[in-house]
């Protein structure tokens, strides 16, 4: 990600442990997130999250384009995940670059994972992740949208599919990095929860850590994702609230 | 407690697959979808678009994961292989019955049955799958209403696609009511919210006609479920049950 | 290949309500569909704008770089434009290279940025022949509710409206400043359903229209920008009177853009 400012390491941690916002070592970003976002798509979500705004839609199942993707015993599941060229400092050229590519297939195997695709053979289940405005942990943001957009387009899998980024800054394991502490900070390592089963369904890692260090990291990162859990639950509980209709014209 | 549709088990745990509604029952627990593509049931009749001609089929677009093969012996017509397209072509409506369902996901239809056929004039519109439910309302009492008060002609497809039949005034109508079930899917008081709707837009020179000679082609083997039973929280994926 | 068929008897619906002056969505022929501009929706970019017309969303994204004039205008800055139908936006959109629909957005959006000559290009050339900055404007189609270019143009121009030149950023000068924005100009499209012509076609009324016709205008009274579209035939009087309906939208949607209620 480009950043023409700013050359100088900005102080990513206080003496008394308050991050560059703020925030405390375990401690998430502000997260917003709205079920049901567009009205053309089957499913779709939007999720602000930090500085991060990303918009996610689902079609199908549907008929497999291009047909030889197509699957005898399930639905294939394919994503894009892209970022709009407006969406980080230096414009980003149109276009699925290296990176967006393998972020979209790790996200499309973390979601093969979960989702109950044998339900559905020789279809395709397309997941749309745009990036509109990043400020790091888009693809942890893309992920909790796509998957809340998935519920929202009835795709029957075992679980929702929170996610966070935990990372090194400063010589400390902290939750959920932000722009700053991702460009100068030791490591970043997001990761995604099937919080039924406890396991995790994306896991990458950047920069170095201790054998010890990851072991917290990864208990902070399953802490937060159990965080996000509960807002993407209280997003899709709020889409399909029942109130009475008389209240719902007020 | 038995896993029943929209649940999964785990470790003799029942937990949603989908976001629904919770419907237990005698011996198993369900959970109804509140959203999502039509899932195909055999016996259901579905209001579909015709979107390819092959020699011997028509592939037709019901709203459901795949395109349903419509084969030419399954229509009330004599067709000679090669010359489906003389009887339907791309875009054509028609209402046809799901009658199976195969492992591959293939979804057999036919167009043999009473009331069953192309749809001529008229218009389709569109509500989602988990709404008709709604729309059909305790023992068809909400589609009677919508008849009743506009005189026109209504078939509901299982898939959503709801077929609508009469003036270009009483179609519009109708589609304003379908407009407000789809808006308003999960609320109490949708009945009454919509005979007040009929009522305000009844035209003075056309005035009530009451149950007279409706043509509705009835949604097939649907029980209808009990509207307020349905009034419980969603369980998103994984809601322990 | 797109998965969605119109069935045909929609379209002849919707065809047979036009007839008797009326719409699917209980509109009138002349009436536009409620329209928010929401200004500064994306702050990684220069400036930007959510534009919602009805159920059809398009987000602008301004750019602005430093960069090299082309060598036949050594003394004017650049001005890009660039559509995306994201596949979001509808279900027969799918991923892959810019298809025509989304290059004729931008097309037409372009002309007219450039005709109205919203921003002026020359104040945009830092050195004559060397540097200028290169002005990028991105439109991102989220919702595909119909009559995307009248709302890729209002996004676009509300972004610009909104724009800032990162001057320090790029150590051009020692302050940004704000992006002069001189005229505002604004796209009204209609769709001819049989003899009717409607303002503001949904994307049902898109698929059963019979020829599209997009007209620009600007305050100042000039035709900036037009586009005929799609299968079908307008007579110079059906011009006429969308050019004069065409100049009453743009009024409206220049005081929305001012900040005003339309």
């Amino acid at each position: 990600m480009g950043n023409v400012g700013a050359k100088e390491t900005p102080i990513l941690l206080t003496p008394d442990g308050r991050r560059i916002d703020g925030r405390l070592k375990n401690e998430l970003r502000p997260v917003r997130i709205q079920a049901g976002a567009l009205r053309h798509a089957d499913g779709s979500a939007f999720v602000e999250w930090g500085h991060n705004k990303v918009m996610a839609a689902v079609y199908g199942p549907r008929e497999v384009h291009p047909r030889h993707l197509q699957q005898n015993h399930k639905a294939v599941i394919q994503c894009r995940y892209n970022m709009a060229a407006f969406s980080v400092d230096e414009r980003k050229r149109p276009g699925l670059d290296r990176r967006s590519q393998e972020i979209s297939k790790v996200i499309a195997e973390a979601f093969d994972s979960v989702v109950f695709a044998e339900e559905f053979p020789r279809t395709s289940i397309d997941v749309y992740i745009e990036v509109l405005q990043a400020n790091a942990g888009t693809r942890c943001a893309g992920l909790v949208a796509a998957s809340v957009a998935l519920a929202d387009a009835g795709i029957p899998m075992v679980d929702l599919l929170p996610a966070v980024a935990v990372g090194k800054v400063g010589g400390e394991i902290v939750l959920d990095l932000k722009k700053e502490e991702d460009n100068f900070g030791e490591a970043d390592l997001p990761m995604a929860l099937v919080p039924q089963s406890g396991r995790l369904v994306l896991l990458q890692m950047e920069g170095h850590m201790t054998e010890e260090e990851l072991g917290r990291a990864l208990d902070l990162g399953v802490q937060g994702c159990r965080d996000i859990y509960e807002k993407m639950k209280a997003a899709l509980r709020e889409r399909y609230t029942l109130t009475p209709i008389a209240e719902a014209a007020r | 407690m038995k896993p029943g549709p929209g649940t999964y088990r785990v470790g003799g745990k029942v937990y949603a697959s989908v976001l629904g509604l919770l419907s237990p029952q005698a011996s198993s627990v369900e959970v109804i979808p509140l959203s999502g593509r039509y899932v195909p049931k055999a016996g259901d009749l579905v209001v579909g678009t015709v979107t390819d001609a092959q020699t011997t089929f028509w592939l037709l677009d019901i709203g459901a994961p795949r395109w349903a093969p419509l084969h030419m012996t399954g229509t009330p017509w004599k067709v000679d292989i090669g010359e489906t397209g003389r009887y339907l072509t791309v875009g054509d409506a028609v209402l046809v019955r799901v009658e199976s369902l195969e492992a591959t996901g293939r979804i057999g239809v036919t167009m043999l049955g009473e009331g069953l056929g192309k749809l001529d004039g008229g218009t389709i519109v569109r509500i989602s799958p988990a709404r008709v439910p709604r729309l059909v309302g305790k023992k068809g009492s909400m589609i009677d209403t919508i008849s009743r008060h506009t005189g026109a002609k209504v078939a509901i497809g299982q898939n959503g696609r709801i077929w609508v039949g009469g003036s270009p005034e009483a179609i519009q109508r109708v589609s304003e009511v379908l407009r407000l079930i789809e808006e308003n899917g999960p609320r109490s008081g949708l009945t009454t919210h919509i005979e007040n709707y009929l009522r305000a837009t009844q035209p003075a020179d056309r005035p009530y006609a009451g149950p007279s000679d409706r043509e509705i082609a009835g949604p097939g083997g649907f029980a209808s479920p009990d509207e307020d039973a349905r009034d419980e929280p969603p369980a998103p994926p994984s809601e322990r049950l | 290949m797109s998965e969605e068929v119109a069935a045909e008897i929609r379209t002849t619906h919707i065809l047979d309500l036009a007839a008797v002056g009326k719409r699917l969505d209980g509109r009138g022929p002349d009436e536009y569909r409620a329209t928010s501009i929401e200004p500064g929706f994306v702050v990684t970019a220069d400036g930007s704008a959510l534009v919602r017309i009805g159920t059809t969303a398009v987000l602008a994204g301004i750019k602005l770089e430093p960069g090299k004039p082309f060598p036949d205008t050594p003394n004017a800055g650049v001005l890009t434009t660039n559509a995306e139908l994201t596949p979001l936006s509808s279900p027969t959109f799918e991923p892959g290279p810019p298809q025509p629909g989304a290059i004729e957005v931008s097309r037409v959006v372009d002309r007219a940025i450039r005709a109205a000559e919203t921003i002026d290009l020359a104040r945009l050339c830092v050195t004559p022949g060397e540097k200028t900055w290169v002005c990028y404007v991105d439109l991102h189609v989220l919702d595909h509710g119909g009559n995307l270019i009248d709302a890729a143009l209002l996004a676009g121009v509300a972004a610009l409206s909104h724009a800032t030149v990162p001057a320090k950023r790029f150590g051009v000068a020692e302050a940004d400043y704000p992006l002069a924005v001189d005229h505002l100009p604004i796209e009204c499209t209609f769709v001819r359903l049989g003899e009717a012509i409607v303002v503001d076609p949904t994307f049902d009324e898109e698929s059963a229209a019979q020829g599209r016709l997009t007209v620009a205008t600007d305050e100042t009274g000039r035709v900036v920008a037009m586009q005929k579209g799609l299968v079908g035939a307008f007579s110079p009087d059906d011009v006429r009177a969308t050019v004069r309906r065409a100049f009453q939208h743009g009024d409206r949607m220049r005081r929305l853009l001012r900040g005003g209620s339309a």
